[in-house]
């Protein structure tokens, strides 16, 4: 964004102003996560940096949290030897079954209530819309405290199927809403080409409409893996000891048992989250430049 | 012609949306095998509502469509095997050219070899073989109006509808493809029915002319009827340029009737079309290129002074706005050519017509 060469000095300050502000807030959004990559591998067993890790000493940083993360337990002397149980990679394995399994339902469902809610002959669209997209407005705790005494009744307290249908239900608006925004830009007249041309309806959403919205319901699908990976609320009120998640270890071990094996998990989760959300733009543009759009 | 020769029929077709106002009232059309048929009219006029209750997208509120005299009310969109093509072509963005063109092949499950032959004959039907590998968005208007028209007759239907194909095209063009659309038309022997509010695309295309207006046919006839014996106000007006003069009958001599001009003292002999008796309110309605300028006394019924109020120069003739009996706005197209009269802004002449060209219709308003 550069300035006009008529811009008068209170505009040039003021611009200045601004990016200094942009600086500012962009510094404060990832200095946390910077700051939390080299602190991962210290070589002793606390949360700060130490004079020797500042003055760059190679016997300063060490691998040995990471290998800890990952239950190798060789090395890890007995001030750590508690966390050697493999808590964590069970704990990934559980947050990845649920968020997959709840993202794909999410996805399905969700799409096809915005196929339904795009529809003119909907009635009641905006009042199904605000149900559906509570969950997002709803306080957690509150659709959190709702779900433990009504799981409770029906018997999905501490169950894997309970936990999977909050997480659709948490993951649910996200697919709704990028769906429907994407309905919007979506030329009904496709549709109707495709039947004059003699495709059923149900060949014509395949081949027509589905790959045409998968953008929205690829970024949804997104939002809704995210929301259910990182979950804790709904995990601490109706998950048991078999309900195990990553974030529920994280939580546990910055209760219980301060190392920096959480940091070395977060510092994979903040590349796991890079590498997920490049793929999916990368992916999303590739689609974008087949329908001979340019990306936005 | 007996009915068999019809491919479309309409009959009674009335169409409401919302259940009170009917935006079709009580269409009855027949369209034969191997016509090009246009269904011209302003916007609103129903003509879109037509062409989408023949597609199968829109239901008819009463009566029957036959294609084929198979009555088709119930029949789904994707099993009426009609061809269409589209307003903004609906080019699938996904798919390449040829994809686009193989979808309905696949959808019919032809075999792969045979799809491959038919796409390439539709394309090269269009001047479009090079162009199969691209997307509809690397294309130009004109291209993607020629990839949907290739669409639409990939599948060998017996008709084509075409939804205002042109509209999105500039002038030459447009032109261009209008003789394109005409040709494909000659030489496969289809039956299209046409929509389009574009007056001079409907004259050039078709064999004949359906004009719409509030839900009814006015007139349908071809082209040249249209314009030269049209039976109301509304026909003569829509197709071409048109004088009107606005009076009432005075004298009824069967064929021909007198009319008194309103505001002012003349009387013009008309041809009787569609008008009442003595005394009714009366159209006149007549074609610029039908007056002439400086007659001789007595060679015409209907001769009056007139003052040229402005002169437009056109190349091949001078477009002369008159005012004459009353009426500021009475176009004549005078010939630029050394028999005709060279007039000047202010000038005052005589003007003259047939009583035959100067058709009494009804009184619009």
């Amino acid at each position: 964004m550069a300035l006009p060469i008529y811009a008068t000095p209170g505009q040039r300050i003021w611009h200045y102003t601004y990016l200094a502000f942009c600086v500012f807030v962009l510094f404060f959004l990832v200095a946390p996560l910077v700051a939390v990559i080299p602190l991962s591998f210290t070589a002793t067993p606390f949360l700060n940096f130490t004079p020797e890790m500042l003055a760059l000493d190679p016997d300063a940083f060490s691998v040995r949290w990471y290998k800890s993360l990952f239950g190798m337990c060789d090395d890890v002397d007995d001030s750590a030897s508690t966390m050697c149980h493999n808590k964590w990679m069970v704990g990934a394995g559980r947050s990845l079954y649920y968020a997959v399994i709840s993202t794909v339902l999410a996805t399905g469902l969700g799409t096809l209530a915005a196929l339904g809610l795009s529809s003119e002959h909907m009635p009641a669209k905006r009042a199904i819309m605000a149900l559906m997209i509570s969950p997002l407005i709803v306080p957690l705790i509150i659709t959190a405290a709702g779900m433990a005494f009504f799981f409770a009744r029906v018997n999905l307290s501490n169950t894997d199927a309970g936990i999977i249908l909050a997480h659709t239900i948490l993951g649910l608006p996200f697919v709704v809403i990028t769906v429907t925004s994407t309905l919007v830009g979506f030329d009904r007249g496709l549709m109707r080409a495709a039947a004059n041309l003699g495709g059923a309806p149900a060949y014509n959403f395949w081949k027509i409409q589905m790959p045409l919205i998968a953008p929205g319901m690829i970024s949804g699908a997104l939002f809704a893996f995210i929301t259910s990976f990182d979950e804790i609320v709904i995990i601490l009120f109706i998950g048991g000891p078999d309900q195990h998640t990553l974030p529920r270890q994280m939580w546990s071990g910055i209760r219980q048992e301060i190392s920096p094996t959480i940091l070395s998990a977060a510092t994979i989760l903040v590349l796991f989250s890079i590498v997920l959300l490049t793929t999916l733009e990368l992916l999303r543009r590739r689609s974008e430049r087949l329908r001979g759009m340019t990306p936005q | 012609m007996t009915d068999n020769d019809h491919l479309v029929r309409f009959v009674d077709i009335q169409k409401s949306y919302d259940g009170e106002s009917l935006v079709v009232k009580n269409l009855n059309l027949d369209v034969a095998k191997g016509e090009f048929l246009t269904m011209l009219g302003p916007s609103g006029s129903g003509k879109t509502t037509c062409l989408m209750m023949l597609a199968g997208f829109e239901p008819a509120t009463h009566g029957e469509i036959y294609l084929n005299e198979r009555p088709i009310n119930r029949v789904p969109p994707h099993k009426r095997g009609i061809g269409m093509v589209f307003q903004n072509y609906a080019l699938f963005p996904h798919m390449t050219v040829a994809e686009n063109l193989a979808f309905p092949l696949e959808v019919r499950h032809m075999d792969k070899t045979e799809r491959e032959q038919r796409v390439k004959r539709a394309l090269d039907m269009v001047q479009l073989g090079a162009f199969g590998d691209r997307r509809p968005a690397q294309l130009s208007g004109g291209q993607q109006q020629r990839v949907a028209v290739a669409r639409s007759l990939v599948f060998d239907p017996d008709l084509v509808l075409m939804d205002e194909p042109l509209g999105a095209l500039d002038k030459n063009l447009r032109e261009q493809m209008q003789y394109e659309i005409k040709h494909i038309h000659e030489n496969l022997g289809l039956t299209v029915v046409y929509v389009t509010h574009d007056q001079s695309e409907a004259l050039t295309m078709s064999n004949r002319i359906a004009v719409f207006d509030d839900g009814i046919i006015q007139q349908c006839a071809p082209p040249e009827v249209l314009y030269e014996e049209p039976l109301n106000a509304f026909v003569a007006h829509f197709i071409g340029e048109n004088n009107r003069l606005l009076g009432k009958v005075i004298e009824d001599n069967g064929d021909t009737v007198k009319v008194d001009i309103d505001n002012d003292p003349g009387t013009v002999v008309a041809n009787r079309i569609n008008v009442g008796g003595v005394g009714e309110r009366t159209t006149l309605s007549l074609r610029p290129e039908r007056v002439t300028v400086n007659p001789e006394p007595g060679e015409l019924p209907n001769i009056f002074s007139a003052k040229a109020e402005e002169l437009i120069y056109l190349g091949d003739h001078i477009r002369t706005r008159f005012t004459v009996c009353g009426h500021d706005d009475f176009i004549v197209k005078i010939p630029n050519s050394a028999v005709h009269a060279h007039l000047k802004e202010g000038d005052t002449v005589n003007i003259g017509w047939n009583a035959e060209d100067c058709r009494a219709l009804d009184p619009s308003d």
